[in-house]
């Protein structure tokens, strides 16, 4: 069942004497109860704007927001039944760390035991207990995040909205936080939306990635999906570390198939017989496109194409060898350890079935092959 | 800051003397004179010892002025009452239509909104004397003239600009969030505002309801044209000390301690909440 579901929402701004904003363009998405979903996307992607306007900050220029069946994009945030944590945390200043967290669950008319429980056991699930006492203004930025936090999720309420919950803190708590966050919410079956900028925390929490970008979003699937399948040549070019490796490529027939040719170093045949019927029509249409090859998937020290190495960094438990090739930049990540200095001219092997080719509007045409 | 050296603590210490002797001299010179006659203050030179007297504040609270040319009925604490009343009057009604206003004004971006802001600010740049004559013709045909109404009305152009532009900052740092995260809660937005956004922003509440206090209480000149003896507060009273007779410098100078006692308690109660206030804004995230 879908628990909340946003269709056709836009946001623009407006403001006087300035060209109106248009942040958030013909949203639609629908999270199933008990999903854990994030936004992902660089600055003013429309991320932030979008949680605000399912907590009822902004209004919505159009398009509905409905949440557990209920529509709540007229509602005052009070009767939404959301909790939220804030990027810029927004304590009480003038109560102390478990009457700000308290604060939420009196309203909603528990006992004093059951608050005093409950406060409890989220400050452990955080790691604040010996803070509880303390004044906000008392306690560090990454502390002040995670009173933040703990307020949110110790809420009874439909959905729970986190913006950019763990940016202050240390990256070792971080990890721990996560995984504890991630089977607290399993566990109660807590539907959340976080927005982050950070891939790897949208990959450890999220059992599925909205990316946005100008307003839009580009895709919304599984982190799996988002690498294997991308929608389009945003989303390909966004996922992943280090970036996906993208040349331009012009596109020429060849006897049951097609020849895609990088200038002249570059020649990939694509079997006409693998193609749907659309990715051959689309193919057939263009005389350029781009295509797409993960560093993870370029072999070095094998293949028909030669590169002069430009970097080779070990980190520990990779190599990154950046390679150039007539004038194009290749990375290729390798699980071992690559022996190879700059200067040196060294194979690599691209393999036709792991290009991922888009067409020049930046649709995906066809994937790569999912070994 | 530290200054450990001799000499540079010689010279504060030099320096704040001087500061202070600069700005308590005043004071408490007047505070000296009220307790002497017109005889003794006028002598030349003049003495720091004296006998004291009196009869400066029993002339004032008995409303019994005495001249040379015989006893003169005044009313200086009828006055100071007028003062008193008409100043939290004001203060009061500022404070009840300007908090709303700066709340308004700070969160919210409407048509027009900034122009009546900056109507509002410049009623304090606008000469009093511009809009008295028109007024007083107003007052008459209204029937305000010489009301307490009318006087705690004409000071709203005094104590709300004031009130409306001070408080507006210091609701334009408190981070929405904060009422946001309130709202979330299940509360409405009249309930962030009274319970999260006024006591966050107290501090400055107060210390612009001081300001806007000592304004309306130091005004002459509205209450100079727009009230009779009865209405009149304490700095138009002061002017029955100059008679025909003379100046009555022992009475003005107690009048003067009697008129500033009031506010001088008022400012030293609220200023832990002027020093909390200023401070506010230096202690973010």
């Amino acid at each position: 069942m879908d628990m909340l579901e946003l269709r056709g929402i836009d946001k623009v701004y407006r403001s006087r004497g300035k060209p109106p904003v248009h942040a958030v363009r013909a949203l639609d998405m629908a999270v199933e109860k008990g999903e854990i979903v994030a936004l992902l996307g660089s600055s003013g992607c429309g991320k932030t704007s979008t949680l605000r306007m399912i907590a009822g900050f902004e209004d919505v220029s159009a398009g509905s927001i409905a949440l557990g069946g209920r529509r709540i994009h007229e509602l005052p945030p009070a009767r939404r039944k959301v909790a939220m944590a804030f990027e810029g945390y927004s304590l009480y200043p003038p109560l102390t760390v478990r009457e700000n967290i308290a604060f939420a669950l009196k309203s909603a008319q528990l006992s004093r035991n059951e608050v005093s429980r409950r406060v409890d056991e989220i400050a452990r699930l955080v790691e604040i207990e010996d803070i509880l006492d303390s004044y906000p203004r008392a306690i560090s930025g990454g502390q002040q995040q995670r009173v933040s936090l703990a307020r949110a999720l110790v809420r009874d309420a439909d959905l729970y909205l986190l913006d950019e919950p763990m940016g202050q803190l240390e990256p070792q708590l971080r990890a721990v936080l996560r995984g504890r966050i991630k089977s607290l919410l399993a566990e109660r079956g807590m539907t959340a939306i976080f927005v982050t900028h950070d891939q790897t925390e949208a990959s450890a929490l999220a059992d599925r990635i909205a990316v946005m970008e100008g307003g839009v979003l580009q895709q919304f699937a599984s982190e799996k999906e988002l690498k294997g399948r991308p929608a389009n040549l945003f989303v390909a070019s966004f996922i992943g570390e280090p970036p996906m490796n993208l040349l331009d490529a012009d596109v020429t027939r060849s006897d049951g198939g097609y020849r895609l040719s990088v200038g002249t170093d570059m020649r990939f045949g694509i079997d006409g017989a693998g193609l749907d019927g659309e990715a051959a029509k689309a193919l057939a249409s263009t005389p350029q496109v781009r295509i797409g090859i993960r560093p993870q998937k370029i072999a070095v020290g094998t293949g028909d194409v030669r590169v002069k190495v430009v970097s080779n960094q070990w980190l520990g438990d990779q190599s990154h060898v950046a390679g150039d090739c007539g004038g194009r930049m290749l990375i290729a990540v390798m699980p071992g350890r690559v022996v190879a200095r700059p200067g040196d001219s060294v194979p690599f092997a691209l393999e036709p079935r792991h290009l991922h080719i888009f067409g020049r509007d930046g649709t995906c045409i066809r994937h790569a092959e999912v070994s | 800051m530290e200054h450990s050296s001799l000499a540079g603590r010689i010279f504060r210490g030099v320096a704040l003397s001087l500061i202070l002797i600069f700005f308590m001299f005043p004071i408490v010179w007047i505070f000296l004179m009220s307790f002497q006659s017109n005889d003794q203050i006028l002598r030349i030179p003049p003495r720091i010892l004296f006998e004291p007297t009196l009869a400066n504040y029993e002339a004032l609270i008995s409303g019994q002025l005495r001249t040379a040319a015989g006893n003169l009925q005044i009313s200086f604490m009828r006055n100071l009452f007028n003062s008193v009343v008409l100043s939290s009057a004001a203060v009061l009604l500022a404070l009840l239509l300007g908090v709303p206003a700066a709340y308004a004004f700070a969160r919210f971006k409407f048509r027009l909104g900034e122009t009546i802001a900056f109507t509002l600010l410049s009623f304090r740049f606008a000469p009093p004397l511009l809009v008295l004559l028109p007024l007083s013709l107003y007052y008459q045909e209204l029937g305000l003239n010489d009301t307490y109404l009318g006087i705690v009305w004409v000071y709203q152009l005094i104590a709300l600009p004031l009130i409306l532009w001070i408080v507006r900052g210091y609701f334009e740092d408190i981070s929405p969030d904060i009422e946001h995260a309130y709202r979330l809660a299940g509360h409405s937005w009249r309930e962030a505002f009274t319970r999260i956004a006024v006591p966050l922003a107290g501090p400055g509440i107060a210390a612009a309801g001081l300001l806007s206090f000592i304004f309306c209480w130091n005004n002459f000149v509205f209450a100079l044209i727009l009230a009779s003896a009865d209405k009149q507060p304490v700095t138009v009273g002061a002017l029955a000390f100059v008679t025909a007779s003379g100046i009555q410098y022992g009475q003005i100078a107690a009048a003067i301690v009697l008129s500033v006692t009031p506010t001088l308690l008022l400012a030293l109660y609220a200023q832990r909440y002027l020093v909390e206030g200023l401070s506010l804004g230096a202690v973010k995230g």
